[in-house]
């Protein structure tokens, strides 16, 4: 069980948190302007990195913001966590 | 004093005499013995029989690694617990422990027969039979195998016992009570970290607190004393908890570390008192330190699993610490100098002793003074076979070849009632392994030992390969040091003097003149796998450790193959003539050693099982005799019965008062969400189907809400309470999931808006009164208060004082009935409800419950979302297309509800169902057909709500069909397992479809 | 030529000290060339190979498995087989699985040890007897035998059940498939190993797939890690590494790799003698033929490659299994471990073409492919010798994702009023 260190409330237990998926999926300004193919790219096509994802998490049992964090799945290691808005750091 | 307790030891109380019970005789221990030190003492060394061939076991080692001694404890009480080590329980009054896994008895047993016909059951020989005929596997084959599983029994009723959890936060955690661990607890400790030490012995000090041999001095002491006196400083530091009988039992990713704590285990039976049994400890350490030693290596010869064949380590062990001698006429068989130590234990306590050592030769100090006392030694020998069925007799020796590879020479026949062997030693890197942390082979001794350096964790003593006492003390001083930064310690100028191993040698699988397939020289002792068995996988292309270890099931008996694991590894690198480091080890998986189910729950059950949400008015349902259904972790009243009424009498009552009179539910546990902030009304527009902007203030508006894929995911009134300030209503048990889904848009989505949600769900109390009464309560309730359709309409809210306590009434309505809604502050609730029912005394209220509701929605047509809906439901199936706004430009899903699967005409649509009979009813989830003879059966959809209206007086339901939509008025069929049921599809509005009630 | 095995190969082979067995696979280095090549090794992959040489007569082909055969979530599962699923094209599905499942040892000479024992399904609210009850109707017309239980016959079949009503989610009923049980999970992928490598597959472990070469819209072959391999098919099935697979050739796939965990408890002797399934309180156990309950867990909510998941979902899954099985309390869990599984957004797998010509995915199959392996494997190998989908698999297109056809296999999961 991580530890995740909340943009807000500092380090937590991981059983305070929950994931939201992969992060910087921006919900089309337009949707009825895409095609099927280009909505369901929106709605369903995952990246589902082995390596540094970038994802989104919610300190849904704490402050119920929701943040991003930089995590390399293929060993749970956290790199970075940071607000939503602001730009994935390079790692 | 028995023939075998020799000895006298500070750690066994020979005044306190405790007496158990094995297999239905009455012995005798005293206190500090485990079952097996006692069973020794009384010369008991057959305890058990193995898995596969039934062989005769003993007692082989003296710890969590023993394969053989394992029993069943207290059988046949609700304390009975199966596979306990003898090697690790301690021994208390009243203890009854049997052997398992043998009928009639361990004496004799009749799966002995498995030996005789063991060359035709070799590994993974069920793979290749019992295949013919087909049908014995079911009848014949398979009952048989299942026959012969498992060991002990389950316990057959549930346990009295508590289990504990305690979380825990630690600078340091220490992992193992012997040397190093405790040289590493001080340094720590005294360095002002909060410290705490674990050991799963109930006294620390491992192996070197009953090391008194001449050759291993600390500071011109014995290293036993030296440790005693360090121990008892320890002891009065103040920032270190230490926890004796307290194993590890997983390492965790970020540190996350679960130990598991005996409280009572050890306890006599008189004063277990069903108290807590175990805690499990959750610790969040910074860091950790792992000194979890080491284990010793059996060696592989023929016959090698007789009783009395015991581990030289552990041999010594019963010795010095238990004063238990394991035999009279002992033999030592080693490959190492350690095994040598055992040989002057009991030389000095004039037990006979021999020592075959593989080895051609050994110039280390323990040697020359096993020499010196003038014990045999049989240099470059190996046994080759064993004698004595049910404890060892004697045994075969012959000479090595010059490599190694084969014997020479003549058979010699040695007398002895006791083996102790010794292969080396293992270092336990489960911890490092369980943390994520890689392993190296280390050629010279052949171990795998910790590679990786982490930040937060280390592994010092012989768990890290340290297996010399002087290189211990040193590098676990210099390595701790380093890894907690700090300058100096009080271990800096120590002086260690120690026995050194300088000849090494190791043959995983020692030599013999019978051919291989006619030997039994085994490697997992209690899965009763062997050498050949580990050929036979490799000769019929197993080649990987994992599919070896499957297909002879090496390693995965209930020492997780601790005393197994290297020498299978061995014998296919040997074997296959690879190096041992290529082949990598098996995954060493939690927990180290088997946890108990009640210790991981802790106290999570019964009624601790899960939350349990009550409304302010549950007691006063209770005390009406409400029968409550469980939605989410609400409990919610069913139906109220009445003088023995069962459900169906119960609900036609309510409903029927509901719609004659007036009902009353209690509706509090609908979610709540509070919105407030500049954007509320455009927030609802987007996450609702239907527009909201122009919602007065003052009134309420039904929402759908859709998933983003387009399907109805929940639903319910808002009402707009100001000018930018809402209230939500959502379902009961999708409450907590809308929220959070509305903070992921508003947050992540549109952080623009200037929008503000809070979960109120709790705050307020809810009762809904129906009927065409309920006017008229309300007007008891509120004489102020004017209820006219005119000054308080259908769809809108009022302020409202009652008892001087302020609350919300919404007239709206899931029944078709003129109705009422009253939100209350929780904690008026109940004594708002009282004040309902009072005033509604004369109108005969009637409390309903969720099944009544369901009953009056589904005779207006209102849809269910999660009983009518199933998450592949459009707005437009449910032939909502009035709520689903074509103005607006957006909202969440409706995109997908352009997609070519999405407008089909012929999807599922909602269709009302009226049976040909009515006073059928169907039965919900009960699927329907338009052709009774096609085959295969086209099912076209299937019956979602179902009910018989006293009301109308007929069965009604509501169903979702294929093209339901240009249905009505067709004929259909419910098949059932032994009718077919006719329906016609019908409007899905049954009752008062004018919308007259509502303003009745 | 391989050994035929029966009791009297082994008694044969006995009296030579089992010296003269023959390899039940080989250990080929991979040639240039194959007709098709699939990527992993575990119980979908080599079923594939299976019947893609048995029925399409396609004898040059190679399996590649990254580490050894079946040591992916076919070695990790609780090796549950059923096919009592609600919608038409899951049925058909499962249980075209689970008719060949009903042969399979005999089909391989090698026996699989599936056991029909049973599996029931738990309900433990309203909700769940109306789902349930509509799966088993759907079951019945659909010819799959499952039945609903009260409780009373819940607790007959399955005696250790605590069906007191008193408990926080009482047991309210059930379904029982009685076709339904368990099998050897190691033995399946052995079987089909030993089966394939007699046509003249070549099964490569150790070979770790690093690249897919393409030619426009055509693949070309593999870069692997023992060298170049030449194929114009490619058959995916990769459990957690299919998205690794598909981004190495440019695409997307609608799946999330999650770990999935289970365990097993010390062996006793037999004491519970059918497979049961509880959704609600998630618990499912059964017994192996070592007497060791089989207790799968859940996912944890994250993606992850490590193969471990939090200690939280243990101890979840051990809370309802003390619930239904009070008894259980002082048992002691021996093992656990986890595997990754790709789920789909509809909890139904994947078979099907891609937009690359020769490429092919078999993967989603999320917590419960094992069941499916031969179906799976046999429709896989249909669809990639004719480039189409046999009938049965083809709702489990990648299309559905554009056009919104999902086989939605959680149903009614929200449980709401």
């Amino acid at each position: 069980m991580f530890i995740i260190n909340c943009p807000y409330c500092g380090e937590r237990d991981q059983s305070e948190f929950s994931c939201g998926g992969e992060a910087h999926i921006v919900r089309p300004k337009q949707p009825t302007e895409l095609s099927d193919d280009e909505w369901a790219e929106y709605l369903f096509m995952r990246k589902n990195i082995k390596g540094v994802q970038f994802e989104r998490w919610n300190h849904a049992h704490g402050c119920r913001k929701w943040f991003n964090m930089a995590r390399d799945t293929s060993n749970d290691k956290i790199h970075a966590v940071y607000k939503m808005g602001e730009k994935p750091p390079v790692i | 004093m028995t023939k075998y307790r020799i000895n006298k030891t500070r750690f066994v109380d020979q005044t306190k005499t405790v007496s158990f019970n094995f297999d239905g005789k009455k012995y005798h221990g005293f206190e500090g013995d485990t079952l097996a030190s006692a069973l020794l003492s009384n010369g008991i060394h057959l305890v058990g029989r193995s898995f596969k061939y039934h062989r005769p076991r003993g007692i082989m080692s003296c710890g969590s690694e023993e394969p053989n001694a394992i029993c069943q404890i207290n059988a046949d009480t609700n304390l009975t617990e199966p596979n306990v080590r003898a090697t690790e329980i301690e021994l208390y009054e009243g203890l009854r422990a049997s052997s398992q896994n043998c009928w009639p008895s361990l004496n004799f047993d009749i799966g002995g027969i498995n030996n005789l016909i063991s060359p035709f059951i070799p590994a993974g020989f069920y793979y290749k039979t019992f295949m013919w005929p087909k049908s014995f596997w079911k009848k014949i084959y398979e009952p048989l195998i299942r026959l012969s599983a498992g060991l002990g029994k389950s316990p057959s009723e549930p346990d009295p016992d508590i289990y504990d959890h305690k979380h825990e936060h630690c600078d340091v955690l220490v992992i193992g009570g012997g040397i190093s661990g405790i040289i590493s607890a001080k340094i720590a400790a005294k360095n002002n970290l909060k410290t705490i030490l674990i050991e799963d012995k109930n006294i620390l000090g491992g192996s070197t607190i009953y090391q008194n041999n001449k050759n291993f001095i600390i500071d011109n002491k014995k290293s036993n004393e030296w440790l005693m006196n360090e121990i008892s400083e320890l002891e009065k530091l103040d920032n270190l908890i230490i926890k004796t009988r307290t194993s590890l039992a997983a390492f965790h990713s970020y540190n996350y570390l679960l130990a598991k704590e005996n409280i009572s285990d050890h306890l006599p039976l008189d004063k277990k008192n069903s108290d807590i049994r175990q805690r499990l400890w959750k610790i969040r350490a910074d860091k950790v330190i792992v000194a979890a030693g080491a284990i010793e290596r059996p060696l592989i010869f023929n016959n090698n699993d007789r009783p009395g064949i015991i581990l030289a380590n552990s041999v010594k062990k019963y010795l010095d610490f238990y004063g238990v001698s394991t035999g009279l006429n002992n033999i030592i068989f080693t490959n190492n100098d350690s095994a040598y130590e055992t040989a002057v234990s009991l030389f000095e306590k004039g037990i006979s002793v021999k020592i075959i050592d593989i080895r051609k030769k050994s110039l280390s100090n323990i040697v020359k003074n096993a020499e010196d006392l003038g014990i045999k030694i049989y240099w470059n020998s190996t046994v080759v076979n064993t004698f004595g069925y049910k404890k060892i007799k004697s045994i075969e020796i012959m000479n090595l070849s010059e490599d190694g590879s084969n014997v020479t020479g003549n058979k010699y026949k040695i007398q002895c009632d006791c083996l102790s062997i010794s292969g080396g030693w293992t270092p336990m890197v489960h911890m490092h392994t369980q943390s994520g942390g890689k392993l190296d082979f280390r050629e010279i001794d052949q171990v795998f030992v910790p590679s990786e350096k982490s930040e937060n964790h280390i592994n010092v003593g012989s768990c890290n390969g340290d297996f010399e006492l002087e290189e211990i003390v040193k590098n676990t001083n210099n390595k701790i040091k380093k890894f907690l930064n700090i300058n100096a310690s009080g271990f800096d100028k120590i002086s260690v003097l120690c026995s050194k191993e300088l000849e090494k040698k190791n043959i995983w699988l020692l030599p013999n003149t019978i051919s291989e397939g006619k030997t039994k020289s085994f490697i997992d002792f209690q899965n009763d796998s062997t050498a050949k068995d580990i050929k036979l996988a490799l000769r019929e292309g197993f080649k990987s450790i994992e599919h070896v270890k499957r297909y002879t099931t090496t390693g995965m008996a209930t020492d997780q193959g601790k005393l197994s694991n290297m020498h299978a590894l061995g014998i296919i690198a040997d074997t296959a003539g690879v190096k041992m480091g290529t082949l990598g080890t098996t995954t060493f998986r939690p927990p180290f050693t088997p946890l108990t189910f009640g210790a991981i729950v802790g106290r999570g059950v019964g009624k601790f099982f899960d939350v349990v949400r009550k409304t302010s008015i549950h007691e006063w349902h209770a005390q009406n005799n409400a029968k409550f259904e469980n939605v989410g972790q609400w409990k919610r009243p069913w139906y109220y019965p009445i003088n023995n009424e069962n459900l169906h009498e119960a609900v036609q009552r309510e409903s029927k008062a509901a719609r004659d009179s007036a009902g009353i539910l209690d509706a509090s546990t609908l979610g709540k969400i509070d919105i407030q902030g500049s954007d509320a009304s455009e927030f609802l527009n987007r996450v609702y189907t239907n527009a909201w902007s122009k919602l007065g203030i003052g009134k309420c508006r039904y929402g759908l809400m859709l998933n983003e894929d387009g399907m109805v995911y929940d639903d319910g009134v808002t009402t707009r309470l100001g000018e930018n300030h809402y209230l939500m209503t959502t379902t009961t048990g999708g409450a907590a999931n809308v929220l959070s889904k509305l903070e992921d848009y508003l947050q992540t989505e549109w952080p623009e808006l200037d929008v503000y949600l809070t979960s109120v769900t709790d705050h307020y109390s809810t009762a809904s009164i129906c009927g065409p009464n309920s006017k008229k309560i309300l007007k008891k309730l509120f004489p102020n208060k004017d209820f006219s359709d005119e000054a308080f309409p259908h769809m809108s809210y009022q302020d409202a004082i009652i008892d001087k306590i302020e609350c919300r009434i919404m007239r709206i309505s899931f029944t078709g009935e003129l109705s009422y809604e009253i939100n209350i502050e929780s904690k008026y609730g109940k004594s708002l409800w009282e004040n309902c029912i009072k005033a509604g005394e004369e109108y005969k209220i009637t409390p309903y419950g969720t099944e009544t509701m369901h009953l009056l929605r589904a005779e207006k047509g209102f849809i269910i979302v999660g009983q009518d809906t199933d998450g592949t439901m459009t707005p437009i199936d449910l032939q909502m297309d009035w709520i689903v706004s074509k103005k607006k430009y957006d909202f969440i899903g409706k995109r997908s509800l352009y997609r070519s699967d999405t407008i089909r005409e012929d999807r599922k649509q909602l269709v009302g169902l009226l049976t040909d009979d009515p006073n059928e009813i169907l039965e919900e989830g009960a699927q329907i057909v338009s052709e009774l003879d096609k085959k295969p059966v086209e099912m076209i959809g299937h019956v979602t709500s179902s009910y018989f209206s006293p009301n109308l007086n007929k069965s009604i339901a509501l169903a979702v069909v294929k093209g339901g939509k240009k249905m009505k008025g067709q004929k259909l069929f419910v098949p059932m397992e032994n009718k077919n049921i006719n329906v016609t599809v019908s409007d899905f509005i049954f009752l008062d479809k004018e919308n007259k009630r509502i303003n009745a | 030529m391989k050994n035929k095995y029966s009791i009297f190969s082994l008694i044969k082979n006995a009296f030579s000290q089992h010296e003269n067995w023959k390899q039940a696979w080989g250990n080929p280095e991979p040639k240039k060339e194959y007709e098709a090549v699939i990527v992993g090794g575990g119980g979908h992959g080599l079923a594939t190979a299976y019947y893609l040489a048995k029925k399409h007569n396609m004898k040059n082909i190679a399996v590649l498995e990254k580490g050894w055969i079946g040591g992916g979530n076919t070695g990790r599962n609780t090796t549950i087989i059923r096919s009592n699923y609600l919608w038409d094209a899951s049925a058909g599905l499962y249980d075209h699985a689970l008719k060949i499942w009903e042969n399979l040892s005999q089909e391989l000479n090698y026996n699989i040890m599936f056991s029909q024992r049973g599996v029931m399904n738990l309900a433990h609210n309203l909700q769940d007897v109306r789902d349930l009850k509509r799966r088993t109707h759907a079951n019945r017309l659909n010819g799959i035998d499952a039945i609903w239980l009260d409780t009373k016959q819940v607790k007959e079949f399955c005696p250790i059940i605590n069906i007191s009503q008193d408990i926080r989610y009482p047991v309210l009923g059930g379904t029982l498939q009685k076709r339904a049980g368990t099998a050897r999970h190691d033995a399946v992928a052995w079987g089909y190993a030993r089966g394939a490598d007699a046509m003249g597959v070549d099964i490569i472990q150790n070979c770790e797939v690093k690249g897919i070469k393409r030619n426009g819209d055509q693949v070309e072959g593999l870069e692997t890690t023992k060298g170049y391999i030449k194929t114009k098919k490619i058959g995916v099935v990769a459990a957690g590494h299919s998205s690794v697979i598909a981004n190495m050739a440019g695409l997307k796939l609608p799946l999330e790799s999650k770990p999935l965990q289970a365990l097993v408890s010390e062996p006793v002797k037999p004491i519970i003698d059918t497979v049961v399934m509880s959704n609600a309180v998630h618990a499912y156990v059964s017994q192996s033929d070592k007497g060791e309950l089989v207790i799968g867990a859940g996912t944890d909510a994250y993606i992850s490659y490590t193969q471990r998941g939090s200690h939280d979902v243990v101890e979840g899954t051990l809370k309802a299994i003390l619930e239904l099985y009070p008894i259980f309390s002082r048992m002691k869990m021996l093992r656990q471990w986890g595997g990754i599984v790709d789920i789909c957004p509809d909890a139904s797998p994947i078979i099907s073409k891609t937009n690359i010509k020769g490429l092919y995915f078999n993967c989603g199959w999320g917590t419960g492919g094992f069941k499916a392996t031969p179906g799976s494997g046999d429709l896989f190998a249909h669809t990639i010798a004719n480039d189409e989908p046999h009938k049965l698999n083809a709702a489990f297109n990648l299309n559905r994702f554009v056009s919104g056809d999902l086989v939605d296999e959680h149903g009614a999961a929200a449980v709401a009023h």
